[in-house]
């Protein structure tokens, strides 16, 4: 007789669909995200296939367009926003702060059906013939001439804020009223401070979005004057808006990941984190300030010199938190017991990639260089360094190093390896020659181009092919490890942590006693090592 | 196939020089620090990986005087940085005067370029070397930018306003024109040319083409055409603004405010007329928006320039030459 856990506590779709488990929420998510970004992924593909030649001889210059805009709707909106937060923010906060369940657990149900309806509302713009707007919406296009069902698209987008703002909601209140005894602010795991620092951000800057997307469905429909300068309207006025927003939202993206590599490095060296407070308010300095960086994307639009260089001076201080925050993961692999195990390898493939992401966007941030690579591949490849790069391998870092907390079971560790691996190099493949062809002038959402930028292109859609063989596999042994993967015992990595004391897949209810919290995480304290504490 | 592929753009401005030499050091001190870190971090991986199963780190807790370098240091690079790429970005900023202008139009999918004589191009600029070139840029429609890679100059052309761009090409070629800023179905179509000549050459290239108007001269038959006389007149009876002189002044507004006569506020005078009253006038100017193109407005604009900065004195002719047309103020 098996044990009772919350993934065979109730069956049916009706148990699932009405759960208020938040552990069965987190794979509702991670079910429907999968999906989205298989979708995103297609999209990709397309994009790159068309790329491969200077002619656009593939698809036509319409189809190319709508394929890149619902690229990155998709993979923004609906994949790397929800991803780490939640799917693993999700299944693990309440458990890693000794709870039940997160605040609100109806709440949190209702913040998955949001993101269904608002995907829906997407999808249908999708197939019913698409949007060309790109995925920033820029006005007047968007309102006055965008082909497509724009209102359709902007109202997914809005819908899903608001599961957003909920998920946000929920976690903050969690993390403030649903503590364990004994568990302090400062013995919190990183993973939770990253994930409240986002959640300030997801609440904070999600209503600014859905504001800017209504009132583009309100000039496109009603003719309301906002954006469009033949209505009256001002369209650098959508930018200012649509940043304040979407620059902070990549905070949103890469916070929960940089949560997820504190966690991992600690896990895979045996040891606690390099200056954990440096490391906890790095998050919030980077939330912060996050929100004080978006006028470096229009320094080319004709805003005030004395305006961007406050931009240009705010987003050159937003990556130094982010460099505190390398420096300490390098730091606390000094005197550890490294293990290379898969998660391990995207930590090490985050911190690499990241790394690149992070030191290019010092070149957009020098208003003098952003002249020029401003709106070129420089900057697609930037953004991929760190959404995919960064986002993406945490994400699919923290899947493995918590799927047999999940699952309760193991996946084949060599396939695991091998796939990222294959991620790595097809990721660098793929964006590292973008940002040759960036420089050398090359701009973004081109559907033909000039042919001496043919090699680095068929060098990014090589990449490409390997990149999407890289994310196959783990979709492959996940698949097969949920029904046939080998029984794990509750802490299979030797590493600390509340979700590691408890059974694997945990019960429903998590703790049968509720715990008592005397330290922070990831104490490894061995009495043969005692001495070289410090 | 691959004969010609380079990894380096050209370098035939001015600033092509300055934007590069910023890039050279950004690229030298973030390779240094990239393969720094990746260094250290593959080297201390290695060195203390787990030898047995059960062995754990050792437990350092952190160092504040560590932390404080780690910032501090980052701190000062990226000044560094940033007070040269804003350097450059104000170098950029402001044309020098005595810039050869050129008006450009952006509109779906093409651009339309027109030479101070009033010779006209479509996805092709001829400009000379060795001479400050002022780009006034306006859109017809939606966003577009104007980008010259081998120049390293790129500005947004945005619809109800002007942006101003400006380079001095240094070396005779062919060079790529780019629109950057997504603007639709064939975005990527809406490419061109610029020719940078010897001056000689680009003399004898401007004399060579088919003649039309200066903008200038365009603008006023267009002032006389739209009868904008019959109100903006020298004499006391004058209904509107007197326009002599205006051009690069300071107007007061109803209300006390000001705003300097640029080309932004004319093209707003013109299409929106009621969005800044000048004081001491009624607000009856109607709007032209619709009635003229954007390179229409922008002759206009040419037009008031040349009215000079200051006002001769009234002509002689006769107030009320121009035929009153009811409600065309």
């Amino acid at each position: 007789m098996e044990t009772v856990n919350y993934l065979n506590n109730g069956h049916g779709l009706k148990s699932w669909l009405l759960t208020k488990d938040h552990k069965r929420i987190a794979l509702l998510y991670l079910v429907s995200i999968t999906l989205f970004f298989v979708i995103g992924g297609f999209f990709a593909m397309l994009v790159r296939l068309e790329l491969l030649t200077p002619a656009g001889d593939l698809l036509t210059a319409e189809t190319y367009n709508k394929m890149f805009t619902m690229h990155g709707v998709v993979m923004v909106f609906f994949f790397l926003i929800p991803s780490i937060p939640a799917v693993l923010g999700n299944f693990l906060i309440p458990i890693m702060v000794g709870a039940k369940d997160l605040a609100f657990p109806r709440i949190n149900l209702l913040s998955w059906y949001i993101y269904v309806v608002g995907g829906i509302f997407t999808l249908v713009a999708a197939l019913s013939g698409g949007v060309d707007t790109g995925w920033t919406f820029y006005t007047p296009y968007s309102t006055a001439a965008a082909n497509g069902h724009v209102i359709t698209a902007a109202l997914g987008v809005f819908i899903t804020g608001f599961s957003s703002i909920l998920t946000g909601l929920n976690f903050i209140v969690t993390v403030h009223r649903m503590r364990a005894p004994g568990l302090t602010w400062f013995r919190l795991p990183l993973f939770v401070w990253s994930h409240y620092a986002t959640s300030l951000i997801m609440i904070l800057g999600t209503p600014v979005i859905a504001i800017t997307v209504l009132l583009v469905a309100a000039e496109r429909g009603l003719h309301l004057g906002i954006f469009d300068p033949a209505l009256g309207g001002d369209p650098v006025l959508f930018q200012h808006l649509f940043w304040f927003y979407s620059h902070p939202a990549v905070y949103i993206m890469i916070l929960p990941a940089m949560g997820v590599i504190s966690e991992i490095v600690q896990a895979f060296t045996r040891k606690n984190i390099f200056g954990y407070s440096f490391v906890a308010f790095s998050s919030l300095a980077i939330a912060i300030i996050g929100f004080l960086v978006w006028g470096h994307h229009i320094f080319v639009a004709g805003q005030s010199v004395y305006a961007g260089m406050v931009f240009s001076f705010l987003s050159f201080v937003v990556a130094i938190p982010s460099a505190i925050k390398v420096f300490n993961w390098t730091a606390t692999i000094y005197k550890g017991s490294v293990s290379f195990d898969s998660p391990m390898l995207y930590a090490f493939g985050f911190i690499g990639l990241f790394t690149i992401g992070g030191l290019t966007g010092l070149f957009l941030a020098a208003m003098g260089l952003d002249i020029h690579v401003h709106d070129t591949y420089f900057v697609v490849a930037h953004f991929h360094y760190i959404m995919v790069g960064g986002a993406i391998m945490g994400y699919l870092g923290g899947l493995h190093y918590w799927w047999p907390k999940i699952t309760g079971r193991l996946y084949p560790e060599g396939w695991a390896k091998f796939s990222a691996l294959m991620i790595f190099s097809g990721f660098n493949l793929t964006f590292f020659p973008q940002f040759i062809a960036g420089y050398l002038g090359m701009p973004r959402r081109y559907h033909a181009y000039p042919p001496e930028f043919q090699v680095l292109n068929v060098a990014s859609t090589l990449g490409a092919s390997i990149l999407a063989v890289g994310y196959v596999i783990p979709l492959v042994y996940f698949a097969y490890s949920m029904v046939a993967g080998e029984k794990s015992v509750n802490d299979p990595w030797g590493a600390r942590g509340l979700e590691w004391e408890i059974p694997s897949p945990p019960p429903t209810e998590n703790f049968t006693v509720s715990p008592v919290v005397t330290e922070g995480t990831h104490q490894y304290v061995h009495p043969s090592q005692e001495v070289g504490l410090a | 196939m691959f004969t010609n592929f380079p990894f380096f753009p050209e370098q035939a401005s001015a600033q092509a020089a300055q934007v590069d030499g910023l890039y050279f050091f950004m690229v030298a001190v973030t390779a240094f620090f990239s393969l720094l870190i990746a260094t250290v971090l593959v080297i201390t991986a290695i060195y203390h990986r787990r030898r047995h199963e059960d062995e754990v780190g050792v437990q350092i807790h952190g160092s504040l005087a560590l932390e404080l370098l780690w910032t501090v240091i980052p701190f000062f690079i990226t000044m560094v940085m940033f007070t040269w790429g804003a350097k450059v970005f104000f170098d950029q900023y402001r044309p020098p005067a005595g810039a050869m202008e050129i008006t450009i139009v952006g509109k779906q999918w093409m651009w339309k370029a027109q030479h101070f004589d009033g010779m006209r191009e479509i996805n092709e600029l001829h400009v000379p070397v060795g001479r400050p070139v002022k780009l006034m840029m306006g859109s017809e429609d939606v966003l577009h930018s104007f980008y010259i890679p081998a120049f390293r100059v790129k500005a947004d052309v945005i619809p109800g306003r002007y942006n101003v761009l400006w380079f001095t090409a240094t070396k005779p070629g062919k060079y790529h024109l780019f629109c950057a800023e997504y603007c639709g179905t064939k975005h990527s179509g809406m490419i061109g040319w610029i020719y940078a000549m010897d001056p000689t050459e680009f003399q004898t290239w401007l004399n060579g083409g088919p003649r039309s108007d200066s903008p200038a001269a365009a603008g006023e038959k267009l002032f006389n055409d739209l009868v904008c006389v019959s109100c903006h007149r020298d004499d006391a009876q004058a209904r509107g603004p007197q326009l002599k002189g205006l051009f690069g002044h300071t107007v007061r507004l109803q209300g006390g405010a000001t705003v300097t006569a640029d080309e932004s506020y004319i093209r707003e005078s013109i299409v929106n007329p009621q969005a800044k009253i000048v004081d001491g006038f009624a607000p009856i100017m109607p709007t032209f928006q619709g009635m003229v193109t954007e390179e229409q407005v922008l002759q206009l604009i040419a037009y008031i320039r040349s009215l000079g900065a200051l006002a001769p004195p009234p002509p002689a002719s006769p107030a009320g030459a121009a035929p009153q047309v009811p409600g065309k103020d």
